[in-house]
């Protein structure tokens, strides 16, 4: 049996939170593992968790008719999956497939959710480190939106 | 100044748009190009283009990766093998990545900008003692428009090799996202770290941030930068950023020198 | 060189020329044309606009006529020397297909030799201003430097300055001090004009021995001095150049850019008329059968919309953008590339610009409220 709040601690996503916290959460976590191909989660389910990634790497993807699955973006080690069950409906936006074996530590949604209510000021830690991601996501979309390596904005070598 | 000839000796096509040609002399050869370097290209009755050199291992071929953009670059790129084109040469300041006293080296390449890294990589493998940690973080459009992918697999064995698309394809495994992402996960030691940096200005800029975030000095990072030229030697006025003629003061300039610059608008 | 002064007078003049000419000497010189005062060949000294001044304010250039015949009663016209060393249209090389590809040939090495006739003070300046943009980098620009080896320079001291002229700011004149062959100050009298003669070189005392001359008294030296004395006091514009290279620095952001981008053109009219502006192009042509292609530079101005193109766009497409680079490297970024300020204080940028856009007084503007953003 591993030792949930160990693993947590070593990664980036929740560095620097007290163990007291961290005890938190391993209370809402469990760990898992997925063979490469096998989607995590698919668009439209219910978003009740989310999953950080400890090896291998995840596809964001959505299905859209007569291309198939376009990726939008990948997971890496460290990195977390999932920002929908935090909002109402509390669903999945995309398709999240595991392009290699993946092992991941999954986090319950609701649970995480009660904590966070019953004790604001971690609820407030959380919200920032998510808010965090939400943002370099964003700024990452954003980026790529301007298209700069197309024939608008791109150097002459 | 006028242009010396040089032969296509060979020529490869790397995607739907750009192309890699290896010039050989026709007259005498001109001096040596380093790293960092370019060529105005002149494509007979069309016009010239500055082209940074994508090879540089000695000997008098001149290996150019061209991207077809415009009129010029577009003759270039339809050259065949035997055509001569015209060179002047060599332009411009060097990428120094040896020499200096940092261990590691962080290559940051979006799209085309590859290719002037290029001969950086080929520098590395040709001396790998010489240097510590060296990652190469490589952004593209999409999978099929990354450059040198056959070489890729040969320099993952010697450098930390980290290729990010920002649109995937069906087929494509790896990391999806804007070559910024690839950092956190580069091995170096931002107090010994020399990084270089080439691609789309705006890349440029926030690659340099991203490196300035994890601890990387401002004079520690060089970015090449681009501006119109006509003569390449200072005398037309075309390059100027602010009083930096990009064509002699750069192309490749130490970003503490240029960032208040890059920070104006239409400077 | 030494202090004697000499004096000739018209008719010795037309001697200089002729002499000048004889030896080898393309003799230009300002004359009337098309209600402006030019600079042409020179047939002799009849051809000099004698009796005609000019009156210069922002946008406005008119001719009138003198009471008296003077010679050089006028400041500065449209054109200046630049044309002549830095030619607007010139030839780099051709190249004809043919064996390996095509074969590459360069105009041949003869340049011109002008002997130029009436160079004002802030004119001498800016050839000196363009000889540090063409001659002092890695690269030097051959064919202007044996244009201007070979040129004679026969400068002449304002007496008449104009409505825009601010050389006193700039210190650049109006006494032309050093950089000629010979200098000429006019002393108008009631039968016709004399000149107080100063030799700067070897050469123009050569020259000066080759035709007949008289020593200077002291009294004509005398008024020789007061005439640029007078001069002096008579700026139509200043500027203060108070560490004006960090005040433009410091302003990019200011709202006077925009203002002055409303008024402005881009029509590049500043650009032509300046005596030390160097931007060029190049323009690649071949002939109908593709035989044979040539390139050519040609006079460029900042102010066009491609000026400069990169792959995608224009770095600047605004008209402030385009001004402020202007006024940024004329007055500030000149001076860390090259040493000395662009401007050398002649005006012609502002009496030629149609909307009279007054650089001196763009700096004004921008001095009296340092610090200001909003561009």
């Amino acid at each position: 049996m591993e030792d949930l709040a160990k693993l947590l601690q070593e990664l980036p996503f929740f560095a620097g939170m007290s163990s007291g916290d961290v005890d938190e959460v391993v209370s809402c976590a469990t760990t898992m593992s997925f063979p490469a191909g096998l989607h995590l989660f698919h668009e439209g389910e219910p978003a009740d968790r989310f999953y950080v990634v400890r090896e291998g790497r995840v596809a964001l993807e959505i299905y859209v008719p007569s291309k198939g699955a376009l990726s939008l973006d990948s997971v890496e080690p460290g990195e977390i999956v999932g920002l929908s069950w935090l909002f109402s409906p509390h669903r999945w936006q995309m398709d999240a497939r595991a392009v290699t074996d993946l092992r991941v530590v999954a986090i319950d949604g609701d649970c995480l959710r009660n904590k966070c209510d019953a004790n604001p000021r971690f609820g407030y830690d959380l919200m920032q480190r998510l808010s965090r991601v939400a943002q370099q996501r964003m700024h990452s979309a954003r980026l790529r939106l301007l298209d700069l390596y197309g024939r608008a904005g791109s150097d002459v070598r | 100044m006028a242009p010396s000839r040089y032969r296509i000796g060979w020529r490869r096509r790397e995607t739907a748009d750009t192309v890699t040609v290896g010039l050989d002399p026709v007259d005498e050869a001109l001096a040596v190009f380093e790293p960092g370097q370019f060529a105005m290209l002149y494509a007979f009755g069309v016009g010239e283009v500055p082209i940074s050199v994508s090879a540089s291992r000695g000997g008098t071929q001149l290996v150019h990766t061209i991207r077809d953009v415009g009129a010029v670059s577009h003759a270039l790129c339809a050259a065949p093998e035997g055509e001569v084109l015209g060179v002047r040469g060599p332009f411009g300041t060097t990428w120094s990545a040896a020499g200096v006293d940092v261990s590691d080296l962080v290559l940051v390449a979006g799209g085309v900008g590859l290719a002037p890294l290029r001969p950086v990589v080929h520098q590395v493998l040709g001396d790998r003692h010489r240097f510590g940690r060296v990652s190469l973080l490589l952004g593209a459009r999409s999978p099929d428009l990354l450059l040198y992918t056959d070489e890729l697999v040969e320099w993952s064995k010697f450098v930390d090799v980290q290729v990010t698309v920002d649109h995937a394809t069906a087929s494509w495994s790896g990391n999806v996202g804007v070559v910024t992402e690839l950092l956190p996960r580069a091995r170096f030691d931002p107090a010994a770290t020399l990084a270089l940096v080439c691609g789309p200005e705006v890349m440029m800029r926030f690659a340099a941030r991203a490196l300035l975030a994890a601890g990387v000095a401002p004079g520690r990072i060089r970015v090449s930068l681009e501006r119109n030229m006509k003569c390449a030697y200072g005398h037309c006025g075309h390059c100027q950023l602010a009083h930096e003629f990009v064509c002699k003061d750069g192309a490749v300039f130490p970003y503490d020198r240029v960032r208040p610059l890059l920070e104006v608008k239409e400077l | 060189m030494t202090d004697r002064r000499h004096v000739i007078d018209r008719a010795e003049l037309g001697q200089l020329i002729e002499a000048l000419r004889g030896r080898g000497y393309t003799v230009v010189g300002p004359q009337v044309r098309d209600a402006a005062i030019v600079h042409d060949e020179l047939a002799g000294v009849g051809d000099l606009p004698a009796g005609w001044t000019d009156s210069q304010q922002g946008g406005s250039y008119r001719l009138s006529r003198r009471d008296d015949d003077a010679l050089f009663g006028f400041a500065v016209g449209p054109q200046s020397w630049k044309q002549f060393l830095f030619p607007v249209e010139s030839l780099l090389w051709r190249a004809r297909r043919g064996d390996n590809g095509f074969q590459v040939e360069t105009p041949s090495d003869e340049a011109a030799s002008y002997a130029f006739i009436g160079v004002r003070a802030c004119d001498l300046a800016a050839v000196g201003v363009q000889d540090r943009v063409f001659m002092s980098g890695t690269t030097n620009d051959s064919a202007y430097a044996q244009r201007r080896s070979n040129a004679f320079i026969v400068a002449v001291n304002c007496a008449s300055p104009a409505g825009t002229c601010f050389c006193v700011s700039m210190g650049t004149g109006p006494r032309a001090d050093d950089g000629f062959d010979l200098a000429l100050t006019e002393l108008i009298e009631d039968d016709g004009s004399v000149f107080v003669v100063e030799v700067g070189s070897e050469l123009g005392q050569e020259v000066l021995g080759s035709i007949e001359h008289r020593p200077s008294s002291d009294h004509e030296v005398q008024r020789a001095d007061a005439v640029s004395e007078a001069a002096a006091q008579q700026m139509g514009r200043a500027m203060d150049t108070t560490d004006i290279k960090e005040l433009l620095y410091r302003n990019r952001r200011h709202p006077q850019w925009d203002d002055v981008g409303d008024r402005c053109l881009t029509c590049g009219n500043c650009t032509m008329v300046c005596p030390t502006c160097f931007c060029s192009t190049v323009e690649d042509t071949s002939d109908l059968s593709g035989a044979v292609a040539e390139r050519h530079r040609i006079w460029d101005s900042c102010f066009t919309e491609d000026f400069s193109y990169v792959s995608g766009g224009s770095v600047r497409t605004s008209y402030p953008g385009r001004y402020r680079h202007w006024m940024t490297h004329k007055l500030g970024t000149w001076i860390d590339q090259f040493g000395t300020s662009g401007c050398v204080g002649c005006g012609r940028c502002i009496t030629w610009c149609p909307v009279g856009i007054d650089i001196t007084e763009e700096v004004r503007a921008i001095r009296a409220t340092d610090g200001q953003e909003g561009h």
